[in-house]
Order: structure tokens, then sequence, then C-alpha cells
């Protein structure tokens, strides 16, 4: 690798395909004038100490620097960018506030990063309409706080919603608590505009609630930077709801607290948030936060409702009667907004909770049917004996979503690949209980060879064609996302497909 | 859903027979460029432009495969009705909350995922894609490829399964598919407000950004209806606040609009549906109008230029669509720019190669 140094302080050996060739010294100053050609030289970064605060996104075992960082902040520049990085055959990149957890906004070696931090500009809110046009650099509370003095929001609140932008959480089809009532970024986005990498942008969706032709914006939302780069989007807002109050549930079982889950979804009730918590998660964040969570239990319930005060008022002591049924012997209801926010804090600080008992912790993102938890958590217990690591839990109940933090040390030697193991045989639980390996957090880097295990060939040969329908050299952030057939030979667990090898002659991409 | 009895084991070996002969069948017809149009109960089969090619029934392939309801998730084979489904979910106090549209009682829910179509509900609460988590389909060279899962939360790989929404089948014959479902809602009761159209829409859309419990709306003439569902106590508060009169036999009311059944539909005139922007005034077309979704959804019944309506429809923010008329006209979508309309032609390539799938049906050369 000439002309850049890797740095890679916590990842022992970089798995062979990050190991790309960067560019060598004339072709990064060949690069660079290309770009100062279309953007002032202050917003063309190439110095390594310019570079490094863009190695790596919120999976920081995964750290590499690009061969230059560009900082455009008109959707004409980004065209330009993009269609001279296709002409001159590197890669593109893509990164908003880089929390992303599966490594989508790894830089490529060879490639351009191209940042949207100065896409920061919330173009139009339409109070009548409801609607928030916004550029893709936008932080997601950003949206909610711009409504606010109209009464509404915008509803995908992921955790890390106080840095992630609209473009990241488009980019990952992100969710949040209070997706299983209000929907994932797919169901609250109207219409974006996307820069190919041939330089030409399409609008997809609009103003309506339909557009004519395929559903591009579907395919768009989630494709983790693959497809293009979302220069505008306009947003679905909703109105607050009046009131909400939140159930907090004590269980001596998880398997008791799956079935009040089961009990309450039964009942014919969508909670407008609906969280579990294990005990080892619990009794990381209780010191952190004084939440109010009860040590002993082994599991907890978060169950809120919202609406106007007759309707919470009536559902709350359904949700009250369903969890004592379920067997819960304690049980609290919030009695005003203030002690609402308490028993949410503790959820909502499970990370950075987590972070503080131990020195570093591995995010997991598997969603599995909800019957199947206590099977996938007592699978989860064993792993952690086979791997001598710890796991704190904490789950998206309503809709399934398991996200078990690991906990290791990566100064100590092997932990981090242990670590890494241990992920890996977690999402293979998922997959083997009928679920997928990534609800919320992308596939990015992370989990690409988990993609062999969970799809046959055919359909990751289907997922190529489709990229190549957008991008034909693969431009944009390649080697993400979905591995080539070849990659999942190597990896050697390529899913077989009722049987047999059915499809010899496809070509390895 | 029990599984597994004698009896189903010998439907589903079936099933898995007629799979395999679908598949091979579109192979065939791949090697020979044969068009096949596919065709659940046909009760769509006003819909769209042309029909070409050899008639594809997938009406046998029917049946419920799995249905948990405290998961909120079922999955069923494309041929199976659409009522029998509907009858199912509501045994268990659950529906299908895009309230697709039926137009016969032949209609299956694989016509209902490929049309796209959502009735009443759309706006409240989703639209038919909105409710797709997965789908199993051959494609044009008759490959059995199975996208997304039954889970409700998953970015693994591009989300292909709601692309087939809409899609017309035309990039696949749909085989099994999983929506999420929701509870039906405790309580409902319809107003009738005397309102003009114009004052509808600022209501409508003034509501809308309040959390009241609307879950469907529609204004024709001088009667803005309302839909009010939830929990009891919610919607007779909201019904107190909303004014108006109660309308009867309302379930009757929105299956009619739903259906197209109510007399705005029943005269030959052509009908438009125009979808655009909530806040679009009254439409400057010709004829009668009706409007759903808040607004956000326009029935025209107008003899007008179809490149008028569409330029109408272009400037209030969307698109419009020739929905029935005495004669079809050869792009009864709206037209694509060029630049989308080349990544369609892509699209298609990747999963109909051959160009034999519903050949024609959404656009003339897709
Ligand atoms: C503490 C913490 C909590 C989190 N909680 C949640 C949660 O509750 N729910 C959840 O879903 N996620 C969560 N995340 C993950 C992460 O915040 C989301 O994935 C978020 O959407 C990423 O946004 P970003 O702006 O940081 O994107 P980045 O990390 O910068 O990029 C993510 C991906 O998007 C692509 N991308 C970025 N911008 C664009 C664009 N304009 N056009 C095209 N592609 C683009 C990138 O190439 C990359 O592939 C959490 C992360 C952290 C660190």
């Amino acid at each position: 690798m000439a002309g850049i140094t890797e740095h890679a302080p916590q990842a022992a050996a970089e798995p062979p395909h990050l190991a790309a060739t960067g560019l060598g010294t004339r072709e990064r100053a060949a690069l660079a004038a290309e770009l100062r050609a279309i953007l002032p030289a202050e917003s063309v970064l190439v110095e390594e100490e310019q570079l490094r605060p863009y190695e790596c996104d919120g999976l920081s075992a995964y750290r590499r620097l690009p061969a230059a960082v560009v900082l455009p902040s008109t959707e004409a520049e980004v065209c330009r960018i993009l269609a001279t990085c296709n002409r001159l055959g590197v890669p593109v990149v893509a990164r908003g506030a880089g929390t992303g957890l599966s490594g989508g906004a790894l830089p490529h070696p060879g490639g351009v990063l191209l940042s949207l931090a100065r896409f920061m500009r919330i173009l139009e809110l339409d109070p009548i309409a409801r609607t928030a046009r916004v550029q893709p650099g936008v932080r997601n509370l950003a949206v909610s706080e711009a409504a606010a003095p109209y009464g509404l929001y915008y509803a995908p609140d992921p955790s890390s919603q106080i840095a992630c932008t609209i473009g990241g959480n488009i980019a990952e089809n992100s969710g949040g608590v209070h997706c299983l009532k209000y929907g994932l970024t797919v169901h609250n986005v109207l219409r974006v505009r996307l820069c190919t990498i041939e330089g030409e942008v399409l609008e997809i969706g609009s103003e309506a609630l339909d557009s004519p032709g395929y559903d591009l914006l579907a395919l768009v939302t989630g494709s983790e930077g693959l497809l293009g780069v979302v220069t505008e989007a306009t947003l679905k807002l909703l109105p607050n709801p009046r009131t909400a109050r939140c159930v907090l549930a004590a269980f001596d079982s998880v398997t008791a607290a799956g079935d009040a889950v089961a009990a309450v979804i039964g009942a014919g009730i969508i909670p407008a948030g609906l969280e579990m918590m294990d005990k080892a998660a619990t009794a990381a964040v209780e010191p952190f936060v004084n939440a109010g969570y009860p040590l002993d239990a082994e599991a907890i319930l978060l169950c809120e409702v919202d609406g106007t005060e007759a309707e919470v008022g009536a559902e709350i002591d359904r949700v009250d009667a369903i969890m004592r049924g379920s067997g819960s012997q304690h049980i609290r209801i919030s009695r005003d907004e203030a002690e609402r926010l308490r028993f949410w804090s503790g959820r909502k600080a499970a990370f950075p909770a987590v972070g503080r008992i131990s020195p570093d912790y591995y995010c997991m993102d598997g969603t599995i049917p909800r019957k199947r938890l206590a099977e996938v958590l007592a699978g989860i217990a064993r792993l952690e004996k086979k791997y001598a690591l710890r796991c704190a839990n904490v789950f998206h109940a309503g809709d399934g979503n398991l996200h078990p933090l690991i906990l290791y040390d990566a100064n100590q030697p092997g932990e981090l690949e242990r670590c890494e193991a241990f992920g890996a045989e977690i999402l293979e639980l998922c997959i083997a209980a009928g679920g997928t390996i990534t609800g919320e957090h992308g596939v990015g880097i992370e989990k690409i060879d988990q993609m062999c295990v969970q799809f046959p060939a055919e359909v990751l040969a289907a997922f190529h064609a489709v990229k190549h329908a957008f991008d034909p050299a693969e431009r944009l952030n390649p080697g993400k996302a979905i591995p080539s057939l070849h990659r999942c030979a190597e990896f050697g667990r390529m899913h077989v497909h009722r049987g047999a090898e059915r499809f010899p002659e496809l070509p390895r991409f | 859903m029990t599984q597994g009895s004698a009896s189903e084991f010998a439907g589903t070996s079936a099933m898995h027979n007629l799979v395999a002969h679908w598949s091979e069948r579109i192979r065939r017809c791949a090697e020979t460029a044969q068009p096949l149009r596919i065709r659940g109960g046909g009760s769509k089969d006003f819909y769209g432009a042309l029909k070409q090619g050899e008639l594809f029934a997938t009406g046998d392939y029917s049946g419920i495969l799995d249905y948990e309801p405290t998961e909120l998730v079922v999955t069923a084979r494309a041929g199976t009705p659409l009522r029998e489904l509907e009858a199912a979910l509501a045994a268990q106090g659950q529906m299908l909350a895009f309230e697709p549209p039926h137009f016969s009682e032949a209609a299956t829910l694989g016509g209902a995922i490929a049309s796209g179509l959502s009735g009443p509900r759309r706006a409240a609460s989703g639209s038919a894609r909105d409710f797709v988590l997965g789908i199993r389909l051959l494609d044009g060279r008759g490959q059995d490829l199975a996208f997304g899962g039954r889970v409700m939360k998953n970015v693994a790989g591009f989300d292909v399964s709601r692309l087939m929404a809409g899609a017309m089948g035309t990039l696949g014959v749909l085989l099994d598919i999983s929506l999420k479902v929701l509870p039906r809602p405790e309580h409902e009761l319809s107003l009738c407000l005397r309102l003009d159209s114009s004052e509808a829409l600022r209501h409508l859309n003034a509501w809308a950004g309040k959390p009241h419990p609307i879950s469907a709306t529609c204004h024709e003439g001088h009667c803005l209806t309302l839909r009010l569902s939830g929990s009891a106590a919610g919607v007779d508060a909201a019904a107190r606040q909303l004014g108006g009169e109660r309308v009867t036999q309302a379930a009757a009311f929105w299956r009619a609009l739903r259906e197209h059944e109510a007399s705005f539909f029943a005269d030959d005139t052509p009908l438009w549906r125009i979808s655009v922007r909530s806040t679009a005034p009254a439409l400057p077309l010709s004829g009668r109008q009706l409007l759903e979704w808040n607004g956000a959804l326009r029935w025209a019944k107008t003899d007008d230029d179809p490149a008028m309506v569409r330029d109408v429809a272009r400037k209030a923010g969307g698109h419009a669509s020739l929905f029935r008329a005495p004669r079809t006209i050869d792009s009864p979508f709206h037209p694509l720019p060029g630049a989308a309309m080349a990544l369609h032609r892509r699209l298609k390539q990747v999963f109909d190669p051959a160009g034999i799938l519903n050949r024609g049906r959404l656009y003339p050369d897709l």
C-alpha cells in the first residue's frame, strides 16, 4: 500500500476484503486535482491528519483512511463528484454523521469519502401539509424540534437521534422505540432526490402518497449508500399525541415477559413503545440513571400508551391487567411526565451505561419472530459460556428486534476476535429462528459474511443485479451490504437452497 | 394456525409440484419470448394497459401458510382469495389495515399486492407496500426467489419485496406473501359534515395535524364523511369535538366507496385516479370529483383530455392514472421522465430479461 498508511489500532488483522489496495501518490494527486476543479480547495481533504476523523463510523473496530474526503455544499457539486469518480474508476462512500453501527460509512482505501455534513438546512416545513423538506445532513432530532411549534414531529426516533442524519436514516431504514406503532423510516419518507453515480438526479416519490411506476422509494430506503446519494428528502410529520403514559413491569423470567408482550398484542393493543431489558442490562443502567428498575427481576418491560387522556386511561388499565395476568409481581404506572421520562431514561441510556461497566461493547442487531425469544436468549446464554464473555440484552420487544450487547475488552489479546465470533453466532441463531441478521443497523461490512448464510446464491445474484441497474461499475460503497458469491464461497457458508447447488454457472461477482 | 395434518401435507406437496411446473413453464416461455398474462381472480382485469400473452392463472396456488395473531404477521399464497384471508384475520380480531379494494368476489392476495392499491384507511394506517414484509416469487427466468422475511424489521439486502407492490406483475409471479396485520379497532363511527370541497380540504388538513382518531375521509358534493376508529372513549370524545351527524350503515358506505360501488362511480365517464399533495385545491377539471385520504387522493369523472388531466395532477404535486374507461389507452399510468423510465427498463431486465411477464401492463415497453 503506497502513499497511505493504514491504521487499525483495535482490529487485529484486517479481514482480507478490507485490505484492498489504496492509490499511489501520483494517482492521489491527480484525483485531488480533479476534485479541486469541482470544489473550493478547502473542501477537498487529503492530508492524513485531515482524513483521520473520517477513518471509521460507530463500528470503530474497523478503521481505514480514504484517499480523499470531499465536503460539497450543493447538489450540483455532489453530481459532479460522482460523475468524476465514475469516470476515474474511484469508489465513493457517502457519510452522514458516522453513527452507523455496521461499518456502512467506513472509507474505501482507494476512494473518496463524500461527507454530507454541509447539507444541514431544513428547506421547508409545511405545517398544513405536514411535511418537511430537508437536506440529508440534517440531524434526525432537528426535524422534530423544528416541527414542535406546530404540534408535529418526525416519528422514527433512533436512540442516536441527536447526532444521526436523515441521509443516514434513509440509507439504513432506521427505526426507534416508537416504530411498532408509527413505522420505520420507509413509512415516513415521501420523496427523495437521489444523485446517481452518473451524476444524474432522480426524483423518487412525490408530495403525494404514491407515485407512478415501481416503488423505487422502498428500494432506495435501506440501500446503505449502494444505489445513489440522497441530496434531499421530504418527510412526513405526525401530530404529537396529547398524552402518553408508561407501564413498567418486572418478571421473574424472560419467557414470562415474552408471554406478556404476546398477550398485550393479542388483546388488540398496539403500544407506542414496547421494550424489554434483561437482568444484565438493568444491572448496568440502574446505577447509572436511577430509573427505579427492580434489580432482582430477570426481565423488565416498558409499555407506553399514547393518545387522548380518555384513550390512554382506558388502555393503561388494560395493559396493567394483562401484565398482572402474565405473572408480573411488580408493576408501576407513570403518574406524570417526569416519571414517564424516568422510566425511559434507563432504556435510552442502555448503550452508554453498558459502555461504563465494560471497556468495550459490541452492539448486535437481529430480528426474530417474538415467540422464539426465550429460545434465542437461552442460546445467547450458552454462547456467553462458550466465549467467556458477558452479554446484556435490550429488545425492541414489540417488533422482535433484539440488541444483544456483548461486553469485551479490546486491549485483551483475542477478545475482539472472540467477541466477533460470538456476535456472528448470535446472528446465525436469529436466522435459524426464522429471523434476520439485521433489523435496523444494516449489513455494512460487519454482517457481510452472514448474508451468505441468510440468502441463497440466486437471491444474492439478484441483489447484485439490482445494484448494477443503478451503478453498473460498482463505484458506490463497493464491498458493503451484499457479499460477492466468490466471497461467500471463501467464507464456506454458502446457503444451500433446497439441498442442491443449482446455479453453478452463475457469474462470480 | 395448526399445520402438519396428512391432508395438509398432501396439499403442500401438490403446491410444491405446482410451483415446479410453473417454474418450468416460465423458463420455456422465456426461451421463446412467449409473453404470459398473470391472472389471480381477474378482479382487476380492467386495470392497467394492454394485456397480452398466454393466460397464466395463479388461483390454484392458494392457502394461508402461517398466521400467528400475536406476531402480527400472516403469510399466504398469492392465489388465496382476499375474502378468505380477511375472514381468517377477522376471526382473530385483526385486519389488513390498508383495506385493499376487491373489485370482485374473486380477488386474490397476489392481485391486491401486485396492483398495490389501498383503500379508505390508507392515509391513517399506510399503503399495501407499507405492510409487505416478504415475498417469494418466480422471476422471468423461472427462478424461485425469496426476499424479505416474516419479521417486522429487516434491512438485510435491498427491499425487493416492497418493490413488487404496485409492479403489476411485471417483475415476477408472486408466490408467498408475508404481511404485517393490525388489530381491528375496538370501536368505529362515522360522521357527515355539510361542507363544500374547499372547506373540507381546509378542515381535513388541519385535523390531520391534530391527534384525532380519523381513519378514513371522503368528500363528495356537499358532504364530508369521516370515520373515527379507536377506543370507545377516544372515538366518542372526538365525535363530540368534530360535530356533524352520525352516519347510519357506515360500514356499507365505506365498503361501497372502497369497491367503487357508490353512485359517484356508476356512469361510463372515464374515471381518473389522481394522487396529489393533500393541500392542493379542488382540481381545475370538468366533470365531478370525489376526494379521499385527507385530500391526497382525488377521483375525477371527466372527459378532459388525458394530457390536460396529467398536467393538472403534476401541478398539484402528483400524478394521474386512467383507472377505468370505456376505451383503454396505451398508457393509463402517468408517464415517467426519461431517466426514471430508463431505470425501470434496467430493473425489468434484472427480473424478467426476456420481457415475458405481464408485458405492457404497466408501461408499453416494460
Ligand atoms: C448510540 C447509538 C444508538 C443507535 N441507536 C439506533 C436506533 O435506535 N435505531 C437505529 O435504527 N439505529 C441506531 N443507531 C445506528 C445509527 O445511528 C443509524 O444507522 C443512523 O441512521 C446512521 O446515520 P448517520 O448519519 O450517522 O449515517 P452514517 O453512519 O454516516 O452512514 C450510514 C450509512 O448511510 C450511508 N449514507 C449516509 N448519508 C447518505 C446519503 N445522503 N445518501 C446515501 N447514503 C448515505 C453511508 O454510506 C452508510 O452506508 C445507533 C447508533 C449509535 C451509535
